[in-house]
């Protein structure tokens, strides 16, 4: 046996064994109450106050979870024999929450480079990365993510005009990483200084023009550039390839740009080719809110993003949420960042509606806003019948600061809650006399 | 086989061999002189600035006095008052109490039901001014990382009192904030305690009185920085070279008290012979005049390592591992100075105890961890396992949109605190962000609660500063309102004209 260091608490291996057999056992039986993972059963939460979208309240109501998926919910639906029943009187049940944006799995120690994928900065395209074949689902971040009610994440590569694919994972715990819900939940790329070497970014939307030109060019001529009877095009074949969906608007492209000037440009190019694009980041896009309405085009905010720290973009206020669900756009809410803080999206959402969105569109920005984004309207983010069995019982309003995710329930299965931040506490709660 | 144990008792917190705290540590024998004699009269080393005394008014004492009546008010001594009415005039707490408390005739009044006054929040660690915005090269102020020792950086020098940072901050609550230089440094220089309020110099916004504090940092940032340079490039390096830069201070600081003894000596024998010269028949010799003894050339970069060994000025050391806490314990004792604080301090839970028994406090986080190996091991109950150990703890932002939001950032630590069984009282949770950062700052006798008689920095909130909808209404800072979400934030100079800015610098009304 073998000393269980600290780094390797709650750090997936160590749980499972640390690399040695006997504490594997060991560990299986000590926490086999808290850590196993549920199998997928009937569950009924009874008597909460359910959302079963954002606005969609019923008071004293029952969800039923069967199967993995959400079988009923109403007020008065009977409790099936047999059922795991959670008590959820006073409390709020909620359908799981979703980050929309994401490197969950991908960045595990932010300045690590050992733990680090999907990051590519200003190199300019990667369309056929896909974060599937990158991502670990062992990441010692998801079950702290879930500690905030968290319950899938669309999780992918950053920088450069076309960064790759991301995937949409489920955070659920298990013997086996899960399979993801969408291996490709969209294309993430660019616009701006930061997209390109040159920093040029009028230099970027030219060379994004070019890039669809190219990927219509190969799509209709993939014979002849495998004969090699094809101009140099603007990326390399995988690439090429990756983007044909993009071009053909079956891959929603999620367009990082903060300043007014991209994101007009992003429209444009979205227009031009016809793409289904979302935007990320959004700084100055209250600006063209209209604009992004009549579009269509949905935009995925950090609330608290109101320093002018970019001469391109000083026009960065926290009431952006606000102002575009006002004028019509769809906006999720987002971490867009650190995947260590990815439980705080709820606090994001709270911060929005303390900024002036209203609390049900709040709750809709970390819940069906983002399902819609990636055309899963009605699958997930609510608790209509079908939809998956992510539900979060939460002990009040979910935005709030002191509510906790008392249960969490992902593809039907109750989750566990202990993180290596759990066990650091129970080791050091009492410290050695 | 220890080790073997220890898996039967993971949650007693085995694998640490027992140890006890060390004894308190004893200073060094530095033999002080009584009076300090500088060398260089005219320009006082180690105070660029006059100090100012702390009780004097930073702003009009002449604003129109203020009253906040029938608001639950939290005082953050323990007591909280509803329907509650608090009295400012001349920059200061006139009185504070119930409904019958007197309000002037000439005091603006403002109606505070349904809502929440607390102190003003202070912030322990923070960049804004130094790491202005916009984010470029030119405004960064932060880090003087040329050399791992720049004790005598100040980031006062690099203060930008127009950084449209600081308005938002303003918003969040905030009326004191103390501006640290970065951690590439061991020693980055000396920090700045801000009354936080717009200014055209550094002059206007320096917090009267405050005591002089040092900026350390240890562990993964310094060896990063220098790694490549000349080193540190390991902890080992790190530790190596306080302690060469402290024997370096020792030794600057025996020459001082070496010249103040020569020349009080000299002094003392000048004035023997002007007496004894006064008795001499006029035209009879007189005593020949003794040259003055040659004063040391003073070194900006000793001057504050010497103030850190004279006590004179609070170190606050950014570190994250128990670890490295350990060894800088380590240091101070060794050279007999007093650490006031951790900064980030994620393992600081670890190590309570020996944190604790010195009295030092920890300036931390509700829920950053993770974003660096140092960080791994940060848990959301830090403040909450050290305040029930008996400790100060505070919590800060580093960030400067973290700053906007201290209220939240003490109502999380709050929750995981009470949701882990730890009983934390929300006159608790707002020490962590009044009185405790006030006592980092060296400053909680004038500020960081609200009594009678204290500097008038209070925060009028719209709810409970605990809840995420709660937002700062009008903020006063030293008497003076610093901002009214009616009129909005005050534009920078930089902003003025400059889009966001007039319509809103980025604060929802």
């Amino acid at each position: 046996m073998r000393a269980l260091h600290v780094i390797e608490l709650g750090n997936s291996a160590a749980e499972r064994g640390t690399g040695v057999t006997r504490w594997a056992l060991y560990v299986t039986m000590m926490l086999a109450a808290a850590a196993a993972p549920a199998r997928a059963e009937t569950i009924a939460i009874v008597g909460g106050t359910v959302y079963v979208r954002a606005d969609r309240k019923l008071e004293n109501a029952t969800v039923i979870v069967r199967d993995g998926k959400i079988a009923e919910v109403g007020a008065g639906v009977a409790v099936p024999a047999g059922a795991t029943r959670i008590g959820a009187a006073g409390k709020v049940v909620t359908a799981g929450l979703i980050e929309a944006a994401t490197q969950l799995g991908l960045i595990e120690v932010d300045l690590e480079a050992s733990g680090n994928d999907g990051r590519f900065g200003n190199a300019e395209v990667h369309a056929a990365f896909r974060t599937a074949d990158a991502y670990d689902g062992r990441s010692v971040a998801i079950p702290v993510a879930r500690t905030g009610g968290v319950t899938s994440a669309i999780t992918g590569p950053s920088g450069g005009l076309v960064a790759g694919q991301s995937a949409w994972v489920s955070l659920a715990d298990g013997a086996a990483v899960p399979a993801p819900i969408r291996a490709i939940a969209a294309m993430n790329g660019e616009l701006g200084r930061g997209a390109i070497p040159s920093g040029s970014r009028g230099r970027a939307v030219e060379r994004m023009r070019e890039l669809f030109d190219d990927v219509d060019l190969y799509r209709r001529n993939r014979a002849s550039f495998d004969r090699n009877q094809s101009r140099r095009l603007a990326a390399g074949r995988l690439d090429l390839e990756a983007l044909v969906p993009v071009l053909e608007g079956r891959v929603p492209f999620v367009i990082a740009a903060n300043a007014e000037v991209d994101i007009r440009a992003a429209l444009a190019v979205a227009a031009e080719r016809r793409l289904a694009i979302a935007i990320v980041g959004g700084g100055e896009a209250w600006r063209l809110a209209k604009e992004l309405a009549a579009a269509k085009v949905p935009v995925i905010v950090d609330p608290t993003d109101n320093i002018p720290r970019d001469l391109g973009a000083l026009d960065v206020r926290d009431d952006n949420a606000a102002l575009l669900a006002k004028a019509g756009v769809p906006v999720a809410i987002s971490t867009i960042g650190r995947p260590s803080d990815v439980r705080t999206l709820r606090q994001m959402a709270g911060i929005a509606v303390a900024n002036g969105l209203p609390w049900e569109k709040g709750l809709a920005a970390i819940t069906s806003a983002p399902a819609q984004i990636f055309g899963a309207v009605g699958q997930r983010g609510t608790l209509d019948r079908g939809a998956a069995g992510d539900v979060v019982v939460w002990s009040g309003d979910p935005l709030e600061l002191t509510t906790r995710a008392e249960v969490v329930i992902i593809g039907g299965a109750v989750q566990s809650l202990d993180t290596h931040q759990t066990r650091l506490r129970e080791r050091y709660r009492n410290l050695p006399k | 086989m220890r080790h073997a144990l220890c898996l039967l008792t993971v949650l007693a917190a085995c694998g640490h061999p027992p140890k006890k705290p060390p004894p308190e540590p004893k200073a060094p024998q530095l033999d002080l002189p009584e009076a300090w004699v500088d060398p260089t009269a005219d320009v006082p080393a180690g105070t660029p600035r006059p100090v100012q005394d702390k009780r004097a008014a930073a702003v009009s004492a002449a604003a129109q006095p203020i009253a906040i009546k029938n608001a639950t008010i939290w005082t953050a001594t323990g007591k909280a008052i509803a329907g509650g009415t608090i009295v400012l005039r001349g920059g200061a707490i006139a009185a504070i109490g119930d409904a019958a408390t007197h309000v002037p005739g000439d005091a603006r009044v403002i109606d505070g039901t349904g809502k929440f006054v607390t102190p003003g929040l202070i912030d322990a660690h923070s960049h804004i001014g130094v790491y202005a915005a916009p984010s470029s090269a030119a405004n960064d102020d932060g880090n003087e990382s040329t050399a791992p020792v720049t004790a005598g950086a100040r980031a006062q020098y690099g203060y930008w009192p127009q950084d449209p940072q600081i308005s938002r901050a303003i918003a969040g609550g905030v009326t004191t904030a103390m501006i640290l230089p970065g951690s590439a440094n061991l020693v980055g220089g000396r920090g700045f305690t801000v009354a936080m309020r717009p200014g055209r110099t550094s002059d206007d916004v320096a917090f009267p009185g405050a005591p002089s504090v040092v900026k350390m940092a240890c562990g993964e940032n310094p060896k990063r920085v220098y790694g490549g340079r000349g080193g540190p490039a390991t902890r080992m390096g790190e530790y190596a070279a306080f302690r060469t830069a402290f024997i370096e201070a020792r030794g600057y600081l025996g020459k001082k008290v070496a010249y103040t003894r020569a020349r009080e000596q000299w002094v003392k024998k000048r004035a023997r012979a002007a007496e004894l010269d006064a008795a001499v028949p006029a035209g009879k010799p007189k005593t020949k005049a003794e040259p003055a003894p040659e004063a040391p050339t003073v070194d900006e970069k000793l001057e504050t390592l010497a103030g850190v060994l004279r006590g004179d000025v609070l170190v606050q050391v950014h570190c994250y591992k128990a670890s490295d806490i350990r060894e800088m314990i380590a240091i101070a004792e060794e050279f007999g100075f007093k650490i006031r604080s951790f900064h980030h301090a994620l393992e600081a839970y670890k190590v309570r105890d020996l944190l604790v028994a010195r009295d030092i406090a920890i300036n931390t986080w509700s829920d950053w961890w993770g974003f660096k190996l140092e960080a791994f091991d940060g848990i959301p109950e830090n403040a909450a396992l050290f305040t029930q150990q008996g400790g100060r703890a505070t919590i800060h932002s580093d960030s400067a949109i973290g700053i906007q939001r201290l209220n939240q950032d003490a109502a999380k630590a709050m929750a995981s605190g009470r949701a882990a069984g730890i009983q934390i009282t929300e006159d608790q949770a707002l020490r962590w962000i009044t009185a405790n950062p006030a006592w980092v700052l060296g400053i909680d006798d004038v500020t960081g609660t609200l009594e009678t008689g204290k500097r008038a920095d209070v925060t009028l909130w719209s709810a409970s500063p605990f809840s995420v909808y709660g937002r700062a209404e009008v903020v006063i800072a030293g008497g003076e309102v610093t901002y009214e979400r009616e009129k909005g934030a005050t534009p920078s100079d930089f902003e003025l004209g400059n889009s966001a800015a007039e319509r809103g610098t980025g604060v929802t009304r």
